[in-house]
């Protein structure tokens, strides 16, 4: 925990997202498209008493919309968000899984609409809130184990 | 029929039969009913109208029936029913292109597509209604109605029937829309197929959310006493990873005379056709065999569709 103190603490104004499974933390800074010109880091397999091993990104110069907040769920539903102004943490926020994901995601079935070339379409799926998001276009069920296998990115 | 009227149907997209309720279901019927007994009242309401028919896939009864309502009608077609005529595949015009295109066109679409979703997508895109006549494997709407309004036709209702479907539920369009309609009606729901070939995991999800019983099985001997209506479909044998499974699987689930010999007096055999030899042909002449007279009843669900929407 003194490690995840000292980092978070090194960043003067912006993100510290903790608690991201190990191993996931490229994801979240791909899906967040966090610009690679940004002062970011990530720092993997950090000890964690409650998961054993965890991700931490630090984000300088940036703060989350709660849309952004959200999608980090589909890949990392424990994360905590905190936010970071003048070296401390002002406000910490968990991630809520959205009722509705847009764009992000790539649908499974290879034969919908949303998987066809050339066609100006964005993924949306729905949140069955039984264990899967569901494609607004084909109806196809995506698990929850499996969004991080269909993320676009 | 309370607030049910015609008003609920004008210029309206028919994608998805969740979107129809038993009572929208009960008023099209009606509708449908009318047009079989008294075609004439409906014969040329249309006119001057136009309608686009976009099939990306072959089909025949489907596009042959819309086509002879939409003529009873009075209205004028355009469009294809190979995508080889037209820029999509000749030019490379995308799904997209295309529908606007046609929408620009005509007063109505009525679209087959190989894609899941593309009903919807394209309802997205056109300001003019949509009619989905087949989606990929994912719906077939219009079929769904047409097979309702027979089972309405033969037993009087559809509450508190044991309906059986066998063969490919899983990559057969028919079977999610007869699913989805069924679902507002109080009715028992049997699956018959291999493993392989059983309900899609969105359908079974949708039917439990709706509180539908159902069971799921591979052997329609031990079932077809029960039956009321017995739906067949297609094995494809194309599904097949391997060729001799299928041949293995096709025969039991083929429908022969000896299969129905101890049917209920009254149950009815269904079938979207086409029928490749999963219904033997001495059955048609049997009183159980309806689906010649089930293709006969979509000309009467279009006609009553396409007067509703446009009318």
């Amino acid at each position: 925990m003194t490690e995840e103190k000292l980092s978070v603490s090194k960043i003067v104004k912006g993100t510290a997202i903790d608690h991201i499974p190990a191993g996931r933390g490229y994801l979240v800074q791909k899906i967040l498209k966090i610009d690679p010109r940004s002062r970011a880091v990530i720092i993997a397999n950090v000890d964690s008493g409650k998961y054993g091993k965890k991700d931490l990104i630090k984000i300088e110069g940036k703060y989350l919309t709660p849309k952004e907040v959200n999608i980090i769920s589909l890949i990392a539903p424990n994360a905590t968000i905190n936010k970071i102004e003048n070296s401390e943490v002002v406000e910490k926020s968990e991630v809520k899984f959205p009722d509705v994901i847009e764009e992000v995601l790539k649908c499974p079935n290879l034969s919908c609409i949303t998987n066809f070339e050339n066609e100006p379409i964005v993924t949306k799926f729905t949140n069955t809130k039984n264990n899967s998001v569901q494609c607004a276009y084909c109806d196809s069920l995506l698990k929850y184990d499996e969004i991080v296998n269909n993320l676009k990115i | 029929m309370g607030s049910i009227n015609t008003e609920n149907f004008k210029n309206r997209d028919i994608i998805s039969s969740k979107d129809f309720s038993r009572e929208e279901l009960e008023f099209i019927f009606d509708v449908s009913q009318e047009a079989k007994e008294k075609p004439e009242k409906f014969r040329n309401v249309l006119e001057s109208r136009i309608i686009s028919m976009i099939f990306f896939e072959p089909s025949t009864r489907t596009y042959q029936s819309f086509q002879s309502s939409a003529k009873s009608l009075g209205c004028d077609l355009i469009g294809f029913s190979e995508p080889t005529s037209s820029s999509y595949a000749g030019k490379g015009e995308s799904f997209h292109d295309t529908v606007k295109i046609f929408e620009n066109y005509s007063d109505c679409i009525i679209l087959r597509h190989p894609a899941a979703g593309s009903a919807k997508f394209a309802a997205e895109i056109s300001k003019k209604p949509v009619i989905n006549a087949g989606s990929g494997f994912q719906e077939h709407p219009t079929q769904a109605m047409l097979d309702l309004f027979t089972i309405r036709s033969e037993f009087g209702k559809i509450d508190s029937l044991n309906i059986g479907l066998v063969g490919d539920l899983r990559y057969g369009r028919t079977v999610p829309s007869l699913c989805y309609s069924l679902s507002n009606f109080d009715v028992q729901l049997n699956f018959v197929a291999p493993d392989t070939l059983q309900i899609r995991p969105e359908v079974e999800e949708f039917l439990k959310n709706k509180g539908i019983e159902f069971t799921k099985q591979s052997n329609l001997d031990d079932l077809i006493n029960d039956l009321d209506v017995l739906y067949a479909t297609r094995l494809q044998k194309e599904r097949f990873v391997d060729p001799t499974e299928y041949f293995k699987l096709k025969g039991s689930y083929r429908i022969a005379l000896d299969t129905v010999k101890s049917a209920k007096e009254n149950m009815i055999i269904l079938h979207p056709l086409p029928r490749v030899d999963e219904i033997s042909t001495d059955v048609d002449k049997t009183k159980f065999a309806k689906y010649f007279e089930q293709a006969r009843n979509g000309l009467f669900v279009r006609t009553a569709l396409l007067s509703l929407i446009l009318g």
